[in-house]
């Protein structure tokens, strides 16, 4: 049971990555491999501040948020030049820098030792203490994000992320400022990731720069691929998927620590499949 | 009166002097035929006029204010709107959607709270009607034939209803009774005193529809006039053949 509880934790925060990184690929079209830097600093400022500074879960959150922002605003001006595989290559590079900050600015993130003991949220001034309550928390934020980004891509901003997507020079011509559009959207996804990470570091109580690698970018936008690029729904079901795939190839057989291994390829083998045979995803409305 | 000039205007890639010191003059309410040879630099002035492509020299006059930069997201400001020669939808999304999304709000925070509109949807229902696309509303673009896609193009500019209208090449590859359609639309543009500028090869149709014609050849101003006037003159008619 307990088990059970922290495959769900980790599915509803992995849901909040990919729903936010899928308004930014699936909707805006930006093919952006830097989601982890965003997770990453939230769940830095929840590690940081709460540990050595005494804010509380929430305060912490919200100060995550906002440096995701800031950085999301940045890395939006200067990703805003380029187009194409020359924006992912370049959101590569955030992810790295970011990737380098947690690890080598050591005064703050205590590099490489990573940041243990992080408390776990106070809510309503009552301290969540197991893992159920823990979860009932972070499926509250997920349905929260889940609102707002279907009332993001329900709007019209949503469709014009689309029509960014389609043919952004056309969509000029008709008077959208669609740099402004594009900054304000990956700043959106980046704060609501932020807000993943804030979960994670206080859910797992210890965080390290190798979680927020380039490689859980790669992660998440599988995810996001998988359910099914500019969809919501998608992006649950293919961070549920992905969460539980270890969980079903130890089920149909594979002893558990080559299962453990099997993952990676199992994620690789997925990617492909779906570029062959189904490059809208399972639930996808639009095709890379 | 003039609604819309270039003065000197020139565009070059790298060495192409695609426009060439071009002095032209629209008049508003006014249909004008643009025709020349291909390279003679008619689509590389929509472009220009659309700030698509940046000026290299020169000044675009729009409404007596004299612009040496464009950017393409204040045309409807200035009242401009375009179609592609190589037809330009958005081809993911439905046909409905083509059109709507010309009609929502334009800055980000307005449209973030901005949900669909009964006076917007009815908008949408009566350009497409007219073209007759209605039923394919809920179509992805790509899946409409060759036809429709000229037609889609054409509704989106409808749908903006700016007063100067750049069209360029609409009857390209149509079968007749898709131009029948099209010189229609471009009739109902006119009568409602639309500025329309028409690139189009076929001489029929541009004797048809154009009050007055501009030849451009190798980025400058070859000849202007009437139609008729225009069409019969010998170096006209030998920019043409000579290509
Ligand atoms: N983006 C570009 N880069 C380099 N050269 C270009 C570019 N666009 C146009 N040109 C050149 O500029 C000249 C004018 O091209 P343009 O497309 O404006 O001609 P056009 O009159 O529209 O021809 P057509 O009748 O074939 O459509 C040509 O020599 C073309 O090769
Ligand atoms: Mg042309």
């Amino acid at each position: 049971m307990e088990y059970l509880i922290h495959l769900a934790v980790m599915s509803s925060i992995y849901a909040i990555l990919g729903m936010s990184l899928n308004l930014v690929v699936g909707y805006a079209g930006l093919l952006s491999v830097t989601h982890a830097a965003f997770y990453g600093i939230g769940a830095y400022a929840v590690g940081i501040l709460t540990v050595s500074h005494g804010y509380g879960f929430f305060g912490a959150t919200a100060i995550g948020m906002a440096c995701a922002a800031l950085a999301a605003w940045f890395i939006g001006i200067v990703s805003g030049r380029f187009k194409g595989d020359y924006y992912a290559l370049v959101s590569f590079g955030f992810n790295i820098i970011v990737f380098s900050i947690f690890l080598n600015v050591q005064s703050v993130t205590r590099g490489p030792l990573g940041i243990p003991g992080i408390p776990k949220p106070e809510v309503f001034g009552m301290l969540i203490r197991s893992n159920a309550q823990f979860l009932l928390l972070a499926i509250a934020f997920t349905l929260a994000t889940y609102a707002v980004s279907q009332w993001i891509v329900t709007s019209s901003f949503g469709r014009t992320l689309k029509g960014i997507r389609e043919d952004e020079d056309a969509l000029r011509v008709f008077g959208y400022d669609t740099a402004r559009y594009k900054r304000i959207i990956f700043v959106i996804a980046a704060m609501l990731a932020a807000v993943g990470g804030s979960l994670f570091a206080s859910y797992i109580s210890y965080i390290d720069p190798s979680t927020f690698s380039l490689n859980e970018s790669i992660f998440i936008l599988s995810l996001v691929i998988l359910g099914g690029l500019a969809n919501v729904n998608g992006s649950v079901f293919g961070a549920i998927f992905f969460i539980l795939l270890p969980e079903i190839l130890r089920f149909v057989g594979f002893p558990p620590d080559i299962a453990a291994q099997m993952r990676q390829v199992a994620y690789g083998l997925i990617l492909v499949l779906l570029m062959l045979y189904r490059p809208q995803g399972m639930f996808g409305e639009y095709k890379l | 009166m003039y609604i819309l000039e270039t003065k000197n205007l020139k565009k070059s890639f790298g060495g192409v002097h695609a426009l060439n010191d071009l002095s032209i003059s629209f008049a508003k309410g006014k249909l004008t035929g643009i025709i020349g040879p291909n390279g003679s630099g008619k689509t590389t002035l929509v472009n220009v006029l659309t700030g698509m492509q940046a000026i290299t020299g020169g000044a675009v006059v729009v409404g007596g204010k004299s612009l040496h930069a464009i950017r393409p997201e204040e045309l409807p400001r200035l009242g401009i709107t375009r179609t592609f020669q190589d037809v330009r939808l958005f081809e993911q999304m439905t046909v409905g959607d083509n059109i709507m999304v010309v009609l929502t709000a334009r800055g980000p925070y307005a449209a973030l709270t901005e949900r669909s509109e009964r006076k917007r949807e009815e908008r949408v229902k009566e350009v497409l009607e007219k073209v007759g696309l209605w039923e394919k509303r809920h179509q992805l673009a790509y899946n409409l034939s060759y036809g429709q896609r000229k037609l889609l193009e054409i509704t989106r500019v409808l749908a903006m209803d700016a007063d100067i209208i750049l069209l360029d090449e609409p009857f390209a590859g149509l079968f007749k009774e898709m131009v029948k359609v099209i010189v229609h639309i471009i009739g109902e543009l006119k009568a409602a005193g639309k500025t329309v500028l028409l690139i189009e090869h076929n001489m029929d149709l541009i004797r048809e529809l154009s009050d007055h014609v501009i030849v451009m050849d190798a980025g400058g101003l070859l000849a202007e006039g009437k139609p008729d006037a225009v069409l019969a003159r010998h170096d006209v008619i030998e920019a043409y053949l000579g290509e």
